[in-house]
């Protein structure tokens, strides 16, 4: 660590990002050390291939879901690093003193909740809710089973009876889970 | 039980030698007359059993009692109204003259201790614990290891500064020896406090698992230091001190190798016992308990082997064994442990009144300051050091709460009785100091602080736990979660618990899981956990349907098709054909289930006596086997479109003939069942579409319907000629299921 002088990044720009993600600066310095090594063509940004190149991403069930949450806010199809890092910065241990949008828990939720919704109505569809069902519960399981399944979860959460889960319903549901402790990674310095 | 018994065996043998004689010379009286006896009194015959059966007896009536008394356990937890019993039951063994038995430390660890630990390891929450284990480790290998020094050292200066305890210098290797075992958390004691005031998990899992876990610790020291008072301190040599860094990682690792060894033995035993049912509980506890002998065989911590045995076998057990067989071993394992958690505390009791007690205010006052004060230091600082590493802190209040939930208990006890003669320089008197301040300990712990938690923890407004089963939408939201953190510590370049677990999960799938799981019923779905919690909350509907009666299910049903309607009302622009029947599954299972529930109390009546099977139809398994059992193919869309249109055919077919049903039963009453069940099987086989019908077709709800016939026992034969061209299939099926 300390090796200031690979990060390619100029210091105003290390610290909008810092005021914008609440990193340290040694937190985004190795950020920025694990987008390169990511960045295999070095064009200073990642593509889709570039994320599912990592071979634990490339088994995960969510796996696409999650690198099509880092071109959720790009038109482009690549990500720069301010993109990468703000992404990242959903998964911030929440600590009262250094709070902020990204990660509070309605943003952790809304960024769980994006995993969903696919057509981005903020409303999670039972179709939408059995496809995620379909990839992590995987393929031997009955797709009636799935649905009811889904059907269930559904009915659960739906307060307004509109057959579908909204944000809302969606946070009230997850209450008494402790999102802010499952939802963050304690980056390394 | 056998174990229990056993104990008892043990020291009734000797401490009742005395009644022997008495009995003995009744026998010489029978010698005398010759003529036959239709009926005499024998109690030598049955003397040990029999006074083991009174004292289990005994003891289960004291907590039964405590039960009824609302009002006496909320001001004492229960250890000390155990111990209470016992000072009274010693007491007056004592007065009438009877030696009383005290706790030998050979029973307690062969007998006492192995059943709480596994019980212990079998529900401790896997997730929570491993979540949590740096914290856990850090507290019972570094606490311990503290306070034991801490102790020992302190208790050492104030002896050297006194000119010892009542005339009784205590060198520094006697005083690291006795506060090695004074030092650890004892997990009887901590369970047994902790179990009633239901803090939140974080405390729960920290205080828990520490007690648990610094048996490895308590071992090694305490029998490296026993050696090294031995060998006396001129012969202690730094190669020595050096073996004995060595025991540690040994004792620890060697225990935990031996558990998880035999928690995978005890996956690979179950995985064989599909004809052989009513043989699983008890492999499971013999190979358990194997473990926790085997550890203590070669000096290892058993605790730690016992602890982890529970911990591996857990996943495997689970899936192996019948549902059945499942709830007997929690039962059974329920059973042992607070069976002999009561048991401990009344002979912790019991043997107060016994032996020698050498009483020295000093050396007792300062044991109970030092373990105290260093307890609180060891704590925060170990606290301070993990919320640096840790995503949620242990918050002050929490830390205060860890510091005082520290109850010593037996094992402190069983250890200090003991220890050698050689040991303590062949000075009775220092041996029976030390087993007074030992007693004077746990009752400073178990009586002034575990009757005070529960007002501190209410009053300092701890987070209590809620214990409740997971909904629908927090299994599965939670489960995406993980995932999402899965993938974005791999992102991240970040070797997290999450990316960690992914690892450990894919090895076990690969490698472990195929040879210890069995795998016929096709458990190759990626996450059953999102399986298990729905069945569950179907039997949990189904159990209100039962309760509620036909009528309850009326309700139940009116206002599912309530909601039904109400969303197709909504849906209408959208996706009108398909909102109906997808209303259908959650409905349709009610009936299965129903179905089902009455079956059951039918098959109650055909019961017959086998030594060797039970009759295994319980509502619960089958609808494991159910969400289990399928190995369908995926199925396109196409093809799913077709059979969901073959289904509601079925599923109306279905709804309609179960209120028929119900309504039969109502009016019939409860001694209709073997009439019922004879209308009611042909009927169901009419309401089956034809045998014709395209392999996709086959829904799950026919499946169900299937795999609920085939749980009718095996000996029932009308049922199996009466049904015809089904009848083969049937019986067929039925290896698979018992």
């Amino acid at each position: 660590m300390g090796s200031r002088p690979s990060l390619l990044l100029r210091d105003e720009e290390l610290a909008e990002i810092q005021k914008e993600t609440g990193f340290t600066a040694n937190q985004i310095e190795r950020l920025y050390s694990r987008f390169t090594a990511l960045d295999k063509t070095a064009t200073g940004a990642l593509s889709r291939e570039d994320f599912l190149r990592i071979p634990e991403l490339a088994i995960n069930p969510l796996g696409e879901r999650i690198v099509m949450a880092f071109f959720r806010h790009s038109d482009e199809d690549r990500v720069n690093f301010r993109q990468f890092v703000r992404v990242l910065a959903h998964f911030r241990p929440l600590k009262k003193s250094r709070a902020n949008a990204l990660n509070s828990r309605e943003g952790k939720l809304k960024f769980a909740f994006k995993l969903y919704d696919l057509d981005d109505d903020d409303r999670i569809t039972k179709e939408e809710l059995l496809a995620v069902l379909q990839m992590m519960v995987g393929e031997n399981i009955s797709e009636d089973q799935l649905m009811s399944i889904a059907e269930r979860t559904i009915l659960e959460a739906d307060s307004d009876g509109d057959g579908m889960i909204g944000f809302e319903e969606f946070c009230k549901v997850l209450d008494r889970s402790l999102v802010e402790q499952k939802m963050s990674i304690r980056f390394l310095n | 039980m056998e174990r229990l018994c056993l104990i008892f065996c043990i020291f009734l043998t000797h401490c009742y030698a005395s009644e022997e004689d008495e009995t003995s010379s009744s026998k010489l009286n029978h010698t005398k007359d010759h003529g036959l006896h239709i009926a005499k009194f024998d109690f030598e015959l049955v003397q040990t059993p029999y006074l083991i059966a009174l004292w289990i007896l005994a003891a289960s009536v004291a907590k039964i009692g405590f039960h009824l008394a609302p009002s006496l356990n909320t001001i004492f937890p229960e250890s000390c109204l155990l111990i209470f019993v016992g000072l009274i039951v010693g007491g007056v063994l004592a007065f009438v003259g009877e030696n009383p038995m005290s706790l030998t430390p050979h029973t307690f660890f062969n007998f006492m201790l192995p059943p709480i630990i596994l019980d212990a390891g079998y529900f401790m929450p896997n997730r929570l614990f491993f979540d949590n284990l740096g914290t856990i480790l850090l507290f019972a290998v570094v606490g311990t290891l503290w306070s034991t020094f801490a102790v020992a050292g302190s208790l050492w200066g104030l002896s050297s500064w006194m000119g010892g305890f009542g005339g009784k210098e205590l060198p520094i290797l006697q005083c690291l020896l006795f506060s090695a075992l004074i030092s650890a958390v004892d997990p009887v004691a901590v369970l047994a406090v902790f179990e009633e005031i239901h803090v939140n998990e974080l405390l729960y899992i920290v205080v828990f698992g520490e007690s648990l876990l610094n048996d490895a610790v308590t071992v090694a020291l305490y029998e490296v230091f026993e050696e090294y008072a031995i060998m006396g301190p001129d012969n202690v040599s730094a190669f020595e001190i050096l073996k004995g860094f060595g025991k540690f990682p040994v004792v620890a690792l060697g225990g935990t190798f031996i558990g998880i060894v035999a928690g995978l033995a005890i996956g690979f035993v179950t995985r064989l016992t599909t004809n052989t049912r009513v043989m699983e509980p008890l492999v499971i506890f013999v190979m358990a308990y194997l473990a926790y002998l085997s550890a203590e065989m070669f000096h290892l911590s058993g605790i730690m082997a016992a602890t982890f045995c529970g911990l591996t076998m857990k996943n495997y057990v689970r899936a192996n064994i019948s549902q059945k067989s499942l709830t007997t071993l929690k039962y059974s394992m329920k059973m042992l442990s607070s069976g002999a958690e009561t048991i401990i505390f009344i002979f912790l009791g019991v043997s107060t009144v016994n032996g020698d007690h050498v009483w020295n205010t000093t050396f007792v006052v300062a044991t109970i300051s030092f373990c105290t004060l260093y307890r609180a230091v060891g704590t925060f600082a170990l606290s301070w050091i993990a919320n640096h590493f840790r995503l949620e802190p242990i918050g002050g209040v929490d830390q205060f709460v860890v510091a005082y939930g520290g109850l010593r208990g037996a094992v402190a006890v069983a250890l200090v009785l003991l220890i050698d003669k050689n040991a303590t320089l062949f000075d009775e008197k220092l041996r029976s100091m030390m087993v007074t301040t030992t007693i004077a300990v746990i009752y400073f712990t178990v009586f002034v602080q575990g009757m005070t938690i529960k007002p501190i923890v209410e009053w300092l407004h701890v987070t209590k736990s809620e214990k409740r089963k997971p909904t629908m939408n927090e299994r599965v939201h939670e489960k995406t979660m993980e995932h999402l953190m899965t993938g974005m510590e791999s992102i991240a370049g970040h070797m997290g618990k999450y990316n960690l677990r992914a690892k450990l999960r894919a090895i076990n799938d690969s490698y472990i899981k195929p040879y210890l799981q069995r795998c016929e019923n096709g458990v190759d779905a990626k996450d059953t956990k999102i399986l298990e919690t729905y069945s569950k909350l179907m039997m949990e509907d189904m159990k209100t349907v039962t309760i509620m009666g036909p009528g309850g299910k009326q309700l139940r049903h009116q206002d599912s098709v309530m909601r039904a309607k109400k969303r197709l009302h909504i849906d209408d622009g959208i996706g009108t054909s398909d909102t109906n029947e997808d209303q259908a599954p959650d409905v349709v299972k009610m009936d299965e289930l129903l179905e089902k529930g009455l079956q059951e109390k039918n098959a109650y009546r055909r019961c017959s006596y086998s030594r060797h099977s039970l009759q295994d139809t319980d509502a619960q398994a089958m609808l494991d086997l159910r969400l289990n059992l399928k190995s369908a193919p995926a199925r396109k869309k196409g093809e799913l479109a077709k059979m969901r249109q073959w289904k509601t055919v079925d599923v109306e077919d279905d709804g309609a003939h179960c209120s028929m049903l119900l309504q039969r039963r109502c009016s019939e009453g409860g001694q209709s069942s073997t009439t019922d069940l004879n209308k009611k099987t042909p009927k169901k086989e009419a309401g089956r579409p034809p045998r014709s019908a395209p392999p996709v077709g086959k829904s799950s709800v026919s499946q169900f319907k299937f795999d609920t016939a085939s749980s009718i026992p095996e000996d029932d034969e009308e049922n199996v000629f009466e049904d015809g061209p089904g009848a083969m299939k049937r019986s067929g099926s039925l290896g698979n299921i018992n």
